[in-house]
């Protein structure tokens, strides 16, 4: 590390203002079982500050109307916000133009959405789509579903035991069938940081477009979908300190020029006569219907939150809590982490030696510890480790060391339960 | 350990899970039918030797968490030598007890099986508890594919 580097380093650590963050969220106040609340489950979704908030009572309170059709005043006010959101999240992204920033449900429904307007639109029996075996299920069954409608063929990418791609095994699965790589940007079940960079240079060696699943990568690092030269970017406001009910889907201009409407309605069309309808432009032909408009705005605040703080302080911040997570939790007698991939976020799945994670969800819960157990929606990454689930810490911006010391220490009494 | 964690992972449960009884598959059985929580991956086989209406052997095998698998150990010790009419009495009791939110039951006739009775205060872990009954009642209606909670 150069000392420049290291001297940026030390300055972004000297301004993380941790008190002041944790005061931002008022539901990190709370007892849970008459402990203090230590929420270590940001991977299913995150808190939201005050400032997302009050931005959502602000909306119902004086502007809720719908967007895109009204001439009055609340409507203009609710539609210069929502358009205000969409602008935040291009550049939050680094987007080229807004009309690259599709407003969905989630990263489930941009992920459908690819699926079956550009998948189905283009792909042939006999051709190939290339997944890997720690996808979310919500980066499977889409592909799977377009498989049955069209012929094509699934392919997948295996992983090593550390839980990191097998890159060889990816450059052998492509070829001149392959229409589509959709790969995970980082692993909710194992905190794989995949090497995107070196995947998307593969598959457009061979002209093939690829699609990111950044669910868990937005919230914790910058993303610039120029610099990565991605053809599709899904992500969700949920995990992202925003509202639930929102999602972007970001794509290359060309492909989603060329790809029909998913599904049909309002706001999507230009004119509807009973014998012709003419679609709107970019991005709104992919937006039928009232969308979460509260929602979107309230992702749009969230962005200007983590946007103040900086994503590399908080990607730095939270490289450090993993660290030190991954140092104290690898010395408990009995206890496993899985996925222990080199390059890595702040995700702990663990397992220990003849407790099932159930029980330690539970125990946990009792001491105010809030993680997920089960198999986090990646069945397959469950079945490659031949366990049937595991336990989950995933960190977030607000987290601390003292949260990682009452978890380990939560960890301990679970043993003496079962001591 | 607080209070509350003593009245869901109590002894006779953790025992039960360290060394269940009527653990293994039972060769020639009657009837055997498998159990499936998709939402834990608990996955368990229940197998039951009967001499007419009265069950003579029953066992399980498979994994769970220590709820479910302490819950097939303590089922299986409560119905061996009941009647299936005995036993559907039992099933039909023991899911008052562990979902009613205040069971008009006399909480003494369970027996060790009211051990079971905390996890009403974990909604999450009632399926768990009650795995191997759904199972148990799957076998007593004559099913024979496979059970799953959802
Ligand atoms: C990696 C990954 N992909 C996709 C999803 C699905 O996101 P959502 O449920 O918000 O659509 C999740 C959420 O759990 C995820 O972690």
């Amino acid at each position: 590390m150069t000392a420049k580097s290291l001297m940026k380093q030390a300055t972004q650590t000297v301004t993380y203002d941790i008190e002041k963050i944790r005061d931002d969220f008022p539901i990190l106040k709370q007892q849970v079982n008459g402990k203090p609340l230590v929420y270590l489950d940001n991977g299913a979704t995150a808190q939201k500050p005050q400032q997302v908030i009050e931005v959502l009572d602000q909306y119902y309170r004086e502007y809720n109307s719908n967007i895109h059709r009204g001439v009055h005043t609340l409507s203009e006010k609710a539609t210069g916000a929502y358009e205000a959101a969409r602008l935040k999240i291009k550049n939050f992204i680094n987007a080229e133009s807004i009309q690259q920033v599709i407003l969905t449900s989630g990263t489930t429904a941009s992920i459908n959405l690819v699926a079956q307007s550009y998948g189905r639109s283009t792909l042939k029996q006999g051709d190939e789509i290339i997944i890997t075996e720690m996808e979310h299920h919500s980066n499977i069954v889409p592909w799977q579903m377009l498989c049955e409608q069209t012929g094509a063929k699934l392919k997948v990418v295996p992983i090593n035991d550390k839980g990191e791609l097998i890159m060889e095994e990816y450059e052998s699965l492509l070829n001149d069938r392959t229409r589509l790589v959709a790969v995970v940007h980082i692993s909710n079940a194992l905190g794989t940081i995949n090497p995107v960079e070196d995947i998307i240079k593969l598959a457009h060696n061979r002209g093939i477009p690829v699609l990111l699943d950044g669910a868990q990568a937005v919230p914790h690092c910058p993303v610039d979908v120029q610099a990565l030269d991605c053809d599709f970017y899904c992500f969700s406001g949920h995990k992202l300190f925003g509202p639930t009910g929102t999602g972007v889907l970001y794509g290359k201009k060309a492909l989603l020029e060329s790809m029909p409407p998913w599904q049909g309605g309002g706001d999507m069309i230009r004119t509807v006569r009973f014998d012709e309808t003419t679609y709107n432009d970019l991005p709104y032909k992919f937006e039928a219907g009232t969308p979460d408009i509260a929602g979107v705005i309230g992702t749009g605040a969230a962005i200007d939150y983590v946007s103040a703080i900086g994503m590399d302080n908080i990607a730095h911040y939270e490289s450090e809590l993993l660290a030190y997570a991954t140092e104290i939790m690898s010395a408990i007698d009995g206890l496993t982490l899985v996925g222990t991939a080199d390059n890595k976020a702040g995700i702990l799945s663990f397992v220990m030696k003849d407790i099932h994670p159930h029980d330690i969800g539970t125990i946990l819960d009792q001491h105010g510890v809030a993680i997920r157990t089960g198999h986090h929606c990646a069945m397959p990454v469950m079945e490659r480790y031949e366990i049937p689930a595991t336990a989950r810490a995933s960190l977030a911006l607000y987290n601390t060391r003292d949260d990682i010391d009452h978890l380990v220490e939560a960890i301990n009494n679970v043993r003496k339960v079962f001591a | 350990m607080s209070i509350d964690m003593k009245d869901l992972y109590q002894d006779v449960i953790v025992d039960h899970n360290r060394t269940p009884r009527n653990f293994g598959k039972i060769d020639h059985a009657d009837v055997s039918l498998e159990g499936y929580n998709p939402l834990c991956g608990d996955r368990l086989t229940l197998y039951i030797k009967f001499d007419n209406d009265t069950i003579t052997d029953i066992s399980f095998d498979g994994s769970g968490c220590a709820i479910s698998v302490a819950s097939a150990s303590l089922m299986t010790e409560a119905l061996k030598g009941k009647t299936t009419e005995q036993a559907e009495k039992v099933f039909n009791d023991f899911h008052h007890l562990i979902t009613d939110e205040e069971p008009e039951l006399d909480i003494e006739k369970f027996g060790k099986l009211a051990a079971l009775a905390g996890v009403r205060d974990y909604p999450s872990r009632i399926k768990c508890a009650s795995l191997c009954w759904h199972t148990l009642n799957g076998l007593l209606e004559g099913n024979r594919s496979s059970i799953t909670t959802e």
